[in-house]
């Protein structure tokens, strides 16, 4: 391969763990996890709960610090080095279980926050994007609100919004629909499919298999802080390898 | 078979009890036997209470005169007050200087009035002037030497003025110093966590008294011969790092308080650790300590009398000194009660403000 190839095809990919490890004390969480993510592609990660996949997806922006191997994010790799941690966390955008809206501030300053103070965004400029955004999640009518006078989804939607709009080349997401009353998962999932036909690039943790079938490019198994099994959502479910694959999806698929 | 509902139900009000003032006595009041009884004692012992007091201070108060003789009634003899209130208000501060005080007084509430009001939209201009420019125009007021203004050496400041010094200067240096403290406790960097554990520890573990015993009689001995500082500076430094200790332990609790995940968020969109700390943590934490900040206030601002055992002349301990004068023998309880409810007034004040404050920053149900 050439040189110039061989750039072409680094630059394609937008995340890459190499041989990644992680240990909480004794506790060996994440085992040689090797994974490399292409621009615009979308990957739905499942598991049992306690498998590490959220703390996978954490190490990616750097909430959780891996003790070894490597990881590269945007042709950046993550080191202790402060300034490159808070470059890749411009440019990558999280949605949490638990939403975590900032409580003492509007809907609109909620995302107008981080554009305001890292991106140095007039806040005029900053207040038009957030509306965009707003819009985009449909619930424009809500931006002067406190988070806490909206429902669960809503707030979810803001979340989204409020990444959206650091203007992120990644979004990752930790299982952002498992706080949710049923009825409102439709709302944020609709959200979440409209980003990915945008062609974001995205990680996904979550246990929505419907979404899974819709969106993903590949679907990843974890079981014990290994990824067991991936492979094109078609082939993953219909015709999944391991045992421990098979037993998992049977036991999710059956209350489905 | 299913059971279906065709029909759905209207909204309707809430049933309404008895309004009015009789429908609350009714139901508040003589509601049974029992809290008939209650109510009759209780109006009792409230009447008993206030008749007293207002008789005391006001019906059989003496308030004209000038000296001991005028004081001929039976209730409170307030001419004491009033003979010795400019000592009572500045201490020794030179009669022809008070009104420098007194502007330093009307400086300061048009700076709290531009913090607190609702009214001044933008709160940076009344903070700068508050926290940078108020304090240095008051040292230079107060004090003088400059700008043509005679010398007033501290030991003269006395009164109500100095407990106000004291309060205010103690809240100003506590309050920032206890933050950073705080943060301090919970910082990753063990040097740093293990100082501000030790300061905090250090100073809780100690009596107030003990703290400005040794300001102000053991720290000269340590100093080299000549080197001394203002008496008042000295009790300044104590009272502020002291009440810094506890301000750091609540705002620390605050702290504590907010989840992880405002932390996490704020580090996801790619703020910096001092910019999320002080965007989103800090004003969370300080917001849910507002009740114990202001109760911690409202102690060191008692506390301030306690100054008197080194030899300042505070509100307190100059309404005491006064009560030993031969000429006013006997006026202890007048003095004692003056004092009492001037300190109630300026403590209720900061705990209305801190309730009013509650109320104007809550914003809904909590995440």
């Amino acid at each position: 391969m050439s040189e110039a190839a061989n750039t072409q095809a680094e630059e394609d990919i937008a995340i890459q763990l190499i041989g990644m490890h992680k240990w909480y004390g004794d506790f060996h969480v994440l085992k040689d996890i090797n994974l490399s993510v292409a621009r615009g592609e979308k990957i739905v990660v499942c598991g049992p709960s306690g498998s590490g996949k959220s703390t996978m997806i954490r190490c990616i922006n750097r909430l959780e610090e891996h003790q070894q191997g490597q990881i590269i994010v945007d042709g950046i790799e993550l080191t202790n080095d402060v300034k490159k941690i808070d470059e890749i966390r411009r440019e990558v955008g999280m949605v949490f279980q638990h939403f975590n809206l900032f409580p003492h501030l509007t809907v609109l300053e909620n995302c107008t926050l981080a554009p305001i103070w890292v991106r140095k965004t007039p806040k005029e400029e900053a207040e038009a994007i957030a509306m965009k955004f707003l819009e985009r999640v449909k619930i424009p009518e809500q931006a002067l609100k406190y988070p806490g006078q909206l429902s669960g989804g809503q707030q979810q939607r803001v979340a989204i919004a409020r990444s959206l709009c650091m203007n992120p080349r990644i979004m990752l997401f930790d299982e952002p629909t498992s706080a949710l009353d049923p009825e409102m998962i439709s709302e944020v999932l609709d959200t979440m499919i409209s980003l990915a036909e945008e062609g974001m690039t995205m990680i996904c943790v979550t246990h929505e298999m419907g979404f899974a079938k819709t969106v993903a490019d590949r679907v990843m198994f974890m079981d014990a802080g290994e990824i067991i099994e991936q492979a094109p959502p078609q082939e993953f479910f219909d015709n999944p390898q391991s045992d421990r694959t098979k037993l998992f999806l049977s036991q999710i698929l059956h209350n489905a | 078979m299913a059971i279906v509902k065709t029909e759905r139900h209207p909204d309707m009000p809430p049933p309404t009890s008895e309004a009015g003032v009789i429908g609350w006595i009714k139901n508040n009041l003589v509601s049974s036997p029992l809290n008939v009884v209650l109510t009759v004692i209780s109006i009792y012992v409230v009447w008993i209470a206030a008749s007293n007091l207002i008789s005391y201070a006001f019906i059989n108060a003496n308030f004209a005169g000038d000296s001991r003789a005028d004081c001929t009634g039976t209730g409170a003899c307030w001419v004491f007050i009033k003979v010795r209130f400019g000592q009572i208000m500045y201490g020794f501060y030179p009669v022809d200087e008070r009104w420098r005080v007194d502007v330093g007084y009307i400086l300061g509430a048009i700076g709290i009035f531009g913090i607190l009001s609702d009214w001044v939209k933008n709160k940076k201009w009344p903070a700068l002037y508050m926290f940078a420019v108020y304090p240095i125009i008051c040292f230079f007021l107060f004090s003088g030497g400059y700008f043509g203004l005679t010398v007033v050496d501290t030991s003269e400041w006395g009164g109500l003025f100095l407990t106000l010094v004291l309060a205010s200067v103690s809240i100003f240096v506590a309050l920032p110093l206890g933050i950073v403290l705080a943060l301090g406790r919970r910082s990753e960097m063990p040097v740093v966590r293990m100082l501000c554990v030790g300061f905090i520890e250090l100073i809780r573990g100690v009596p107030l008294i003990t703290v400005l015993f040794m300001s102000s009689v053991m720290l000269p001995l340590f100093l080299p011969e000549g080197m001394n500082f203002d008496k008042l500076v000295r009790a300044l430094v104590g009272m502020s790092l002291f009440s810094a200790a506890y301000m750091a332990e609540v705002v620390r609790g605050g702290l504590q308080a907010i989840p992880k995940g405002q932390m996490e968020a704020a580090n996801s969109l790619g703020l910096g650790f001092w910019q999320a700390v002080g965007l989103i943590v800090l004003p969370q934490a300080l917001k849910i300590s507002i009740p114990s900040i202001v109760n911690t206030f409202i102690g060191l601002f008692k506390d301030t009398t306690l100054v008197l055992i080194i030899g300042l002349l505070d509100l307190l301990s100059i309404v005491k000194a006064g009560t030993t004068d031969k000429e006013w023998l006997g006026m202890a309880t007048e003095g004692y009660v003056f004092v009492a409810a001037t300190f109630w007034v300026f403590c209720f004040s900061m705990s209305r403000y801190s309730i009013w404050l509650e109320n104007k920053l809550h914003t809904g149900h909590k995440r």
